[in-house]
Formats: C-alpha cells, sequence, structure tokens
C-alpha cells in the first residue's frame, strides 16, 4: 500500500481487500462490550476540515478514539484559515505540535494530494474527500457494505466483487464518491453503470471504466446494488434539469422502481438522502436500503485503513488473519 | 557609440557571416569584414535573429510591483532576446488611461533594456461595459496601437464591435482575450478526460472558439483587423484559417507553452501548470504547431505572467494563472519548431521578431538584419541544451513550468540599437 490514502484508484486489487477484511476484524471490535483496541496509543491523528462535514468527521473520530489515538480536531471556520492563513502554514503548524496522520476534508479538488507531495509536511495523509475529485474511504465502506451484503461477512474474507453489477445514479458531475466509487469497483472486478441525465455526466466521462446510461429503468432489472447520489436542488437553477418532479420522475427510486429490481438486490445512499428527490421515504425506509449499515461499516473501514496506514505491523486483533501483508 | 563586430554569425541561420554595428545602426554585413577600431564578438556559428518582439507581456507595474517591475520585466526580456514587449493593460491602476501608459512607457524608456510598449486597456476597469478613452492613450507619448482587457474577453458583442470600429481611425487593433465568460464559469482546466478524473472545473474549448468565430465574422462586418490573443486549441485554428482564407483580417498568437505542454501535468495539482488558457490536448499541441508553421498563426507570444511564490504554493484552487516565459520562449520554440524540422531560423525571426511588431507596429524592430537597419539583433547559441534553472532568472517570479526540464537554445548577447543588454549570458 501506499504510505498516504488520497485516491481509491491509488488502491491495487489486493490493497482494497486487505482494506476489507481487515474492516471486517474491526467491525467485530464493535460487538464487543469494550469498544476499543490499544494499536494507536501515543499516536495523534488530525481531523482538518476546511468544508463542513459533520458525519464524516464523526466517523473519523470514533474510528481514531476506538484504536486509542489521539485526535485534535481542526475545523476552518473560526480559525487561523479564515483569516487568511494557507493550507500550508495550517498543515506545518499541526505537525509542528507532532501530527502523525491528518485526515483532511477540503473543497478544493486536489488538496490533500498537494499536502502529500508538496514537500510541505511528513505526516501520513488520509483525504477524507476533496473538492469533486476523491473520497476513497466512501468507496472503501460502500464496497465493504456491498461485499457483506452480497456475499456475506466471512464467506466474503479474501473475497472481491468479480461480475456483480453496480449501478450508481444521480449527479455524477459533481459528485467525488461516483468517481471514486467508479475506480474502487472496477479494481475490485465489478460492472459499472452510471445512470444520469446526460448534463450530470462530466465530459470526459467516456474514458472511465464503466458504462454510462441515461435511462434508469433498463438498467435496474441488470443491477446487484443501486446506489443514489444526492442532488442538490439548487442545481435546478443551473439549468442540468428542468424541475425537482422531472428529475424524480426520471431519476429517482420509488417503490415501484425497486420493485423492479432482483430480489437480492440492495439500494444504497452516501447520505445525507434528499427525501423526495432521489429517494422516496418507502425506498429509503425499506430493508433493502443499506444507508444506516453503511455508516457503521464507515467506521470500521476507517479503522482499517488509520490501522493499515499507520500502525500497520502488528495483527489489529488477536485471532488469525487470512492474510498478512 | 562604439562599433560592434559579430564574426561568423549564421543570420537567420544561414551561411556564417560577420555584422558590424556602427553606433545605433548595422553599418555592414558580409564576409571578412575588418574589425578596425571595433569590439569583437565571436559568434562561432551562434544564429543572429532580429531582436524578438513579445505582443504578450505582463510587467505588473504599476500595482504588483512584488511579482514584477518594468525594471526586472524588461531585464528578463532582454535576457531572452527581446528588444521590445507590449506590457498588458490589467495593472493596478489599469492602464485605461493615457497618464496610466505614458507611467509605463517611461519606466521603459528610463530603463532602457527593452523597448516597452503599453497596450491599452478597451474598456474602463476591463469591465467590458464602457469603452475606455482609446484615441486618448493612442496620441499620448506612449502612441498606444494594440488595445486589450487581457486577463478578461471582451464579451459583450456590441462593445467588442465598437472597440473593432472605433480603433480604425487611428490604426489600432484590438486582442482579444477569447473566453466566453458564462461557459468558464469556476474553470479550472481543460473539458476532457483529464479534468472528469481530477473533478476540477472545466474549461471547455469551445468557449474559446465561440468568440473567435464571432469576433472574425465582427472583424468582416465593420472591415477592421483583429488580434487573437493566446490561440490554445484546434478548433480556434480551424476558425482563424478559415477566416484568413475568407480575407478576414486576423492575425493570432500562440504561446511557447501552449506548443509543448499538455493538460496531462495537471494530474500532479501543481499550480505551476495553472494558466488561462488551459494547457490543453495532445491533439491541441499538434495542431498549433502545425497552424504556426504554415502561417495560420501568426506570431508567437509568451504571456509572461509572473506571480510571487505563494500564489502558487497553495492548493490548485486557491492559484493564480499564469506562468513566466520570457527568459524561456526562444528555447521552447526552438525545441518544439526548429528541432522538430517544423520551423527554420528564417521562420522563428518571422513569427518572434517581424510579424509581432508588424501587428504592433513597432517602428524600427522586426526588420532585416542588413546594412542600414537598426541594429536589435539577437544572438542564440542553438547548440546548448541545458536544465532551466528559475534560480538564475532575472524575472522577480519563478513561476516556470520547465523548473528542471531540458531545453536546447541559450541566448548569449542582446543589442537594442547597438546597445548590449546582455553580453555572454549576463546582462548589462
Amino acid at each position: 500500500m501506499q504510505r498516504h490514502l488520497i485516491s481509491a484508484a491509488d488502491l491495487t486489487r489486493d490493497d482494497a481487500v486487505l482494506i476489507l477484511d481487515t474492516a471486517e476484524e474491526m467491525a467485530r471490535v464493535a460487538d464487543r462490550p469494550i469498544k476499543k483496541l490499544p494499536t494507536l496509543r501515543g499516536r495523534t491523528i488530525v481531523n482538518l476540515f476546511f468544508e463542513d462535514s459533520t458525519r464524516t468527521r464523526i466517523s473519523f473520530e470514533a474510528a481514531e478514539k476506538r484504536l486509542s489515538a489521539d485526535v485534535i480536531n481542526f475545523t476552518a471556520k473560526g480559525s487561523s484559515v479564515s483569516k487568511g492563513e494557507s493550507l500550508k502554514d495550517t498543515a506545518q503548524t499541526l505537525e509542528a505540535m507532532g501530527v502523525d496522520a491528518v485526515v483532511i476534508r477540503h473543497g478544493a479538488s486536489g488538496a490533500p494530494y498537494r499536502l502529500a507531495n508538496s514537500g510541505w509536511i511528513d505526516a501520513v495523509v488520509v483525504n477524507a474527500g476533496d473538492g469533486t475529485h476523491q473520497h476513497p474511504t466512501q468507496a472503501l465502506l460502500d464496497a465493504f457494505t456491498m461485499r457483506r451484503r452480497l456475499i456475506g461477512p466471512d464467506a466474503g474474507l479474501g473475497q472481491d466483487l468479480d461480475g456483480r453489477r453496480i449501478t450508481i445514479v444521480g449527479d455524477v458531475l459533481h459528485s467525488r464518491v461516483a468517481r471514486s466509487n467508479v475506480d474502487l469497483l472496477h479494481t475490485l472486478g465489478a460492472e459499472v453503470t452510471l445512470v444520469a441525465p446526460p448534463t450530470l455526466l462530466p465530459v470526459g466521462v467516456e474514458a472511465w471504466p464503466c458504462e454510462v446510461s441515461y435511462d434508469l429503468d433498463s438498467t435496474l432489472t441488470k443491477s446487484d446494488a443501486v446506489m443514489m447520489l444526492r442532488v442538490q436542488r439548487e442545481r435546478m437553477n443551473a439549468a442540468f434539469f428542468p424541475t425537482e418532479r422531472e428529475y424524480s420522475r426520471r431519476y429517482g427510486l420509488d417503490g415501484d422502481r425497486m420493485a423492479r429490481m432482483p430480489e437480492h438486490a440492495v439500494v444504497m445512499h452516501p447520505g445525507p438522502m434528499v427525501r423526495g428527490m432521489e429517494i422516496t421515504a418507502e425506498v429509503a425506509d425499506s430493508d433493502r436500503c443499506t444507508v444506516v449499515e453503511q455508516v457503521a461499516n464507515g467506521v470500521s473501514i476507517r479503522m482499517a485503513v488509520l490501522y493499515l496506514l499507520l500502525g500497520g505491523n502488528e495483527p489489529a486483533v488477536t485471532h488469525p488473519r487470512t492474510e498478512e501483508k | 557609440m562604439s562599433k560592434t563586430l559579430i564574426r561568423g554569425a549564421k543570420v537567420l541561420g544561414g551561411e556564417p557571416q560577420d555584422v558590424l554595428i556602427d553606433g545605433g545602426t548595422i553599418a555592414e554585413v558580409g564576409a571578412g569584414l575588418s574589425a578596425e577600431g571595433a569590439e569583437v564578438v565571436e559568434a562561432d556559428g551562434k544564429v543572429l535573429l532580429p531582436g524578438l518582439v513579445d505582443l504578450h507581456t505582463h510587467l505588473r507595474e504599476p500595482g504588483r510591483e512584488d511579482s514584477e517591475t518594468v525594471l526586472t520585466g524588461t531585464r528578463a526580456a532582454a535576457s531572452g532576446g527581446y528588444t521590445t514587449v507590449f506590457a498588458m493593460a490589467n495593472t493596478f491602476p489599469v492602464a485605461d488611461t493615457a497618464g496610466v501608459v505614458e507611467q509605463v512607457w517611461r519606466l521603459g524608456k528610463e530603463h532602457g533594456y527593452c523597448d516597452v510598449q503599453p497596450i491599452g486597456a478597451v474598456t474602463v476597469g476591463l469591465d467590458g461595459r464602457k469603452l475606455a478613452e482609446l484615441g486618448a492613450m493612442h496620441e499620448s507619448a506612449a502612441g498606444v496601437t494594440v488595445f486589450s482587457d487581457d486577463g478578461k474577453c471582451v464579451h459583450d458583442a456590441v462593445i467588442m464591435r465598437r472597440a473593432l470600429e472605433y480603433v480604425k481611425a487611428f490604426g489600432g487593433v484590438i486582442a482579444q482575450h477569447a473566453q466566453e465568460p458564462r461557459l468558464t464559469e469556476g474553470a479550472q482546466m481543460n473539458e476532457g478526460i483529464v479534468s472528469a478524473e481530477l473533478g476540477l472545473g472545466g474549461w471547455p474549448a469551445v468557449a474559446e472558439e465561440s468568440i473567435i468565430a464571432r469576433d472574425v465574422l465582427l472583424a468582416e462586418h465593420v472591415g477592421s483587423r483583429v488580434h487573437i490573443c493566446h490561440l490554445s486549441t484546434a478548433g480556434s485554428v480551424e476558425i482563424v484559417r478559415w477566416a484568413k482564407s475568407r480575407g478576414i483580417a486576423v492575425t493570432a498568437e500562440v504561446t511557447p507553452h501552449h506548443l509543448l505542454l499538455t493538460d496531462e501535468l495537471v494530474r500532479t495539482y501543481n499550480p505551476v501548470y495553472k494558466v488561462n488558457p488551459p494547457l490543453r490536448t495532445e491533439r491541441d499541441v499538434m495542431a498549433l504547431r502545425e497552424a504556426l508553421a504554415d502561417g495560420t498563426i501568426d506570431i508567437v507570444a509568451t504571456d509572461h505572467a509572473p506571480h510571487p511564490h505563494e500564489d502558487k504554493d497553495c492548493e490548485w484552487a486557491a492559484a493564480a494563472m499564469g506562468m513566466v516565459g520570457l527568459e524561456t520562449a526562444l528555447s521552447v520554440v526552438q525545441e518544439t519548431m526548429v528541432d522538430t524540422g517544423l520551423l527554420d531560423w528564417a521562420g522563428v525571426a518571422d513569427r518572434m521578431s517581424v510579424k509581432p511588431a508588424q501587428i504592433g507596429q513597432a517602428t524600427g524592430h522586426g526588420r532585416p538584419v542588413s546594412a542600414g537597419e537598426p541594429a536589435n539583433l539577437t544572438l542564440v547559441d542553438t547548440a546548448y541544451r541545458g536544465l532551466v534553472e528559475p534560480a538564475g532568472f532575472a524575472s522577480r517570479s519563478r513561476n516556470t513550468p520547465y523548473e528542471g526540464r531540458e531545453l536546447p537554445g541559450r541566448v548569449t548577447h542582446t543589442w537594442l540599437r547597438g546597445k548590449a543588454t546582455l553580453v555572454d549570458g549576463k546582462l548589462t
């Protein structure tokens, strides 16, 4: 594995499977009465969030604390950043305080890459979402959720997603989740289809390792998992689609559409959902929707990523592992 | 003034000849000229060109003296073999009055490294709404003939039409920065395969091409001439080619970086590659080279855009757009056009001196290397190859995309009206 986690595209198949397997071990910790491992005791991790994202920050924080790391939360609002301090100076200031890893969320695509590759700091960098570029831990937790649901927590160990048909629906253009998922799912052998109105697909999508369709109904019947992306209502004002209602009719997932999916197929959503827009309450609250599981799995995946990047050499938990790298 | 004999120079890349400079003028060109009373420069097979003319330079003074001044910028120009630079109008305050253009012109004259010809803004404050006093700037001591809102597009079709018409009265030309503003809102890089992957806002080729198409048609309609700044796409080349075939009075420039670099470099997220217009694709680069060779694109212009270190030492979205170019332009042109066989040195002289001087009406520049002409000359060691080292730049800024890259060619001497501004690669 590389030293940092910047993009899902940087992960090999074996890297990704190792992370998923490790996350499976971490998930078992969550079932214990004391949900804590000593693995990162004495290590300091800063959650450097330049964008508001309560759920991702809390998920990382939970993962860090379960690994016994010391956690510093830094949000841009009210900090020196809002007074004009540069990313470089902020990062160097934090590193001077003895930080081992920086978990960064930033509105500018490429900010984590710059932080990891410009010689500004030595700490390990984990991308917690950058602009419309990447959100690799989201893709990992999604793949983890798929593997658990479609293969099984135990049966899935050591397995990838070979041949699984995954459909991603919605605002692909502005979505780092979609980019990360396309990269990772392709690496794991899945067949990905993006479904969106043409206005919400980037020029250049033709080079991605996936299929593209403008028609949701024809792809639903051939899907093992359908991932609905959030569509912000404001997009309507920039003429990406005419009205909310038209978007919902053509690309929203309701009960009727869900009924046409194969019986084993699941519905996923990275959250936060816009109920009534891309997903109806009926679907969101159904057993087939994994949205709450995804949140739980997010903690396990982030524990696995931080453990592998920072802890590394010792087994995470004391029972035999399938494979050590 | 003294005499200088340049011995054994390949004039425009031809057979070695001697060139005698007497005072500000070329006295004689021929074989075995007498060195009596003259300082001798052994050219030793180096190529002698007319002093280069840059139609597109940002000198940043007044207002952003932290990135460049008229002094540091003209020293950079002399280092790169230039004897004239046209200074763009997007300073603070904007060069939209006779007062500002005269200040820049006067500073250039005082420093004496290179002639500085200010470009006047087309509209007041570059805001695209109201014509600046174009006539006053023309009649000022600076004698402005080129007008541009560079950095911003004159996007309003009526304002553009009026500007094209108005400057006919005194033979001016409008240099358009072709960028449709709505299509480039939030744009960060060329829109295509790389932008889709990197999640950076796309800057479509059509945003440039649609404005060029509109403006060549406007120029035809009102019978004016129009100059297109830093043309960057294969589609723009096709439009200009078509316009020229119809007899429309359009000229166009390409920057050195658009002849060499592609948007693949943006994968590093290093803002040193962030520039307006953005780096395009390999296909565009090849089309630009071909167009420069066949004359569809008339000239090379640097778009020398200095920025302080902190404006590039940051994340991509926060970084300023632009690259310095004066001190590497000729090397990049040698690499992309000469060493590839697309252009000979006479062609380089045409594209980097003769034509830009004509478009900008820079009297006494871009002239033949022959007796009786002003001694504005550049001597180039074309056999040299070396790494680009920004630490040695005369420019105040270091934002070059070529750091550590090996490039051919090195300007060793520059003469401005017979006075050496650069000797053996060192500024005088």
